[in-house]
């Protein structure tokens, strides 16, 4: 477990550093293209280490608001405060902060940089729909996340992937348009030339490099969060009729999209009928199917 | 080179198996310092966990009161119940030591049920804002307990793991940090028998 953790510190010093060497290279080729000479670099490694700081202290902020959570209130939530203050006790972490979804689609994610920084989202239909046991397991699960460390690492998937997305879509964009007044040197230069062309590949592939990066958050974090999850509630029946429930329900959640599609937790989007879209949409599913995970529990 | 020159040289060489030692010394006493710290933080982490089981205790008994009062609006006539729940609360606050605590608890939460099962007669109580209330928060207040006593023993497992194992070990044994001991009875972890609704 102590393993798990430090491993999920060093893979989230590393997605911070290949996302700032990411966003450099782009603020850099942009540079070349639209010919900025060594203010432009500057400006590049600037952008890059205030985007990364950025993103590592608000990246809980966007993925919450992605998703529309409202804090919950701790009066008509009463039972979703205790079962959390519950776990915090069991788990010897600080209480997450909570957040409620209106959406009927039973679903939850955690996120945030560390326990003490960290928040749960559940959604209204998880509520309505879960029993005390398996709202529980879920949230065991959630916390699980926050214990593991898989929080950061996740969440700055999200925040990344989004802000490289942007940041080429827009610089393509405003190269179509002819916006950039281009170096004449650089013209005729043929080494110019060739790094011109590197930044236009890379200005295309940015966002498909940062969504590759996002696979860092692989498929097996989530059976350790199962199975950390059942260390704090010791009911592993709890979270398996839970999973089961998630299953039969086939309610798809309306605020996830791709980008955050891994924070939560069962698939939020569509993987189970057979249209051409659903089926791209398992090819790069973010979780395992939901009757290994609960074969799995049901070994334990 | 000259004889003054390699007469420095040897004598800075005769220093260095010195330095070697010394080296060692303060590493040993760096690792020795952070093992202890080590050790400290986990004997205060299980004295913590087991402070925390007192705590819901608490919560736990400072929430029937006002369940005694709800019902009574509702069940006047369910005298002998009720007062049983009183009783057994006021055991439950006065119990000393873990044994007492443990089977004090345990009528507390047999005197409970009865109340519950009670309970169900009375429709008009069982649609009451606050009753329901109450009896969330007294399910989750049992099951706090129960996680506060899961706590303690996953610390002691923690501690006890350290001071078994070598390095830390010898620090322990000079120190004194003797092994401690689980939270152990009937009503552990899961089995302490939930209100069921």
């Amino acid at each position: 477990m102590y393993e798990q953790i430090s491993s999920n510190k060093r893979r989230s010093a590393l997605l911070i550093l290949g996302f700032a060497l990411l966003v450099a290279l782009i603020v850099v080729a942009i540079n070349f293209l639209i010919g900025g000479g060594v203010v432009g670099f500057v400006l590049a490694a600037a952008i890059a280490i205030a985007l990364s700081f950025g993103s590592y202290y608000n990246s809980d902020k966007v993925a919450l608001s992605m998703s529309k959570a409202q804090p919950a209130d701790p009066h008509t939530y009463a039972r979703l405060h205790n079962l959390v203050e519950g776990l915090t006790i069991a788990s010897g972490l600080p209480k997450p902060r909570l957040y409620v979804i209106q959406d009927d689609a039973p679903n939850a994610f955690a996120t945030g940089r560390n326990p003490k920084h960290a928040a749960i989202a559940v959604t209204t239909g998880l509520l309505e729909k879960m029993n005390r046991v398996e709202l529980e397991g879920v949230l065991a699960h959630e916390l699980s996340h926050i214990k593991n460390y898989d929080v950061l690492v996740m969440t700055l998937a999200v925040t990344m992937v989004g802000i490289i997305a942007l940041i080429s879509d827009f610089f393509l964009r405003f190269m179509f348009w002819g916006g950039g007044r281009r170096n004449n040197d650089q013209g005729n230069n043929p080494f110019g030339i060739v790094l011109a062309l590197l930044g236009v590949v890379l200005l295309i592939f940015g966002p498909i490099i940062a969504s590759v990066m996002k696979f860092a958050v692989s498929r097996q974090r989530e059976y350790l969060a199962d199975s950390t999850g059942v260390s704090l509630t010791r009911y592993p029946p709890g979270l398996i009729s839970a999973l089961k429930k998630l299953k039969e329900d086939s309610t798809v959640i309306r605020s996830a999209s791709k980008a955050t599609a891994h924070l939560w937790i069962e698939e939020p989007l569509d993987t189970e009928t057979q249209k051409v879209g659903v089926r791209v949409n398992r090819l790069f599913a973010s979780h395992p199917p939901l009757d290994e995970r609960i074969a799995a529990l049901e070994a334990m | 080179m000259s004889p003054d020159f390699r007469r420095r040289v040897r004598r800075l060489l005769a220093v260095v198996p010195l330095l070697i030692i010394l080296g060692i010394i303060v590493l040993v006493g760096i690792i020795f310092v952070f093992v202890y710290n080590g050790l400290v933080q986990a004997r205060n982490r299980i004295d913590n966990a087991w402070s925390q089981i007192d705590v819901q205790l608490q919560r736990r008994h400072d929430l029937i009161p006002n369940l005694v009062e709800t019902v009574k609006g509702y069940a006047a006539h369910e005298r002998q119940t009720l007062e049983a729940v009183v009783a057994a609360r006021n055991q439950a606050v006065q119990a000393q030591g873990p044994a007492a605590q443990g089977q004090a608890e345990n009528v507390l939460t047999g005197a409970l049920r009865q109340l519950f099962a009670v309970a169900e007669a009375y429709p008009d109580l069982k649609a009451n804002q606050n009753f329901l209330n109450l009896q969330e928060e007294l399910t989750s207040s049992e099951d706090r307990v129960a996680y506060a006593r899961q706590f303690y023993n996953d610390s002691v497992l923690k501690y006890n793991n350290k001071i078994q194992s070598i390095p830390a070990n010898l620090v322990a044994g000079m120190f004194g940090f003797a092994e401690r001991e689980y939270f152990e009875g009937e009503d552990t972890a899961r089995d302490v028998p939930n209100v069921q609704f």
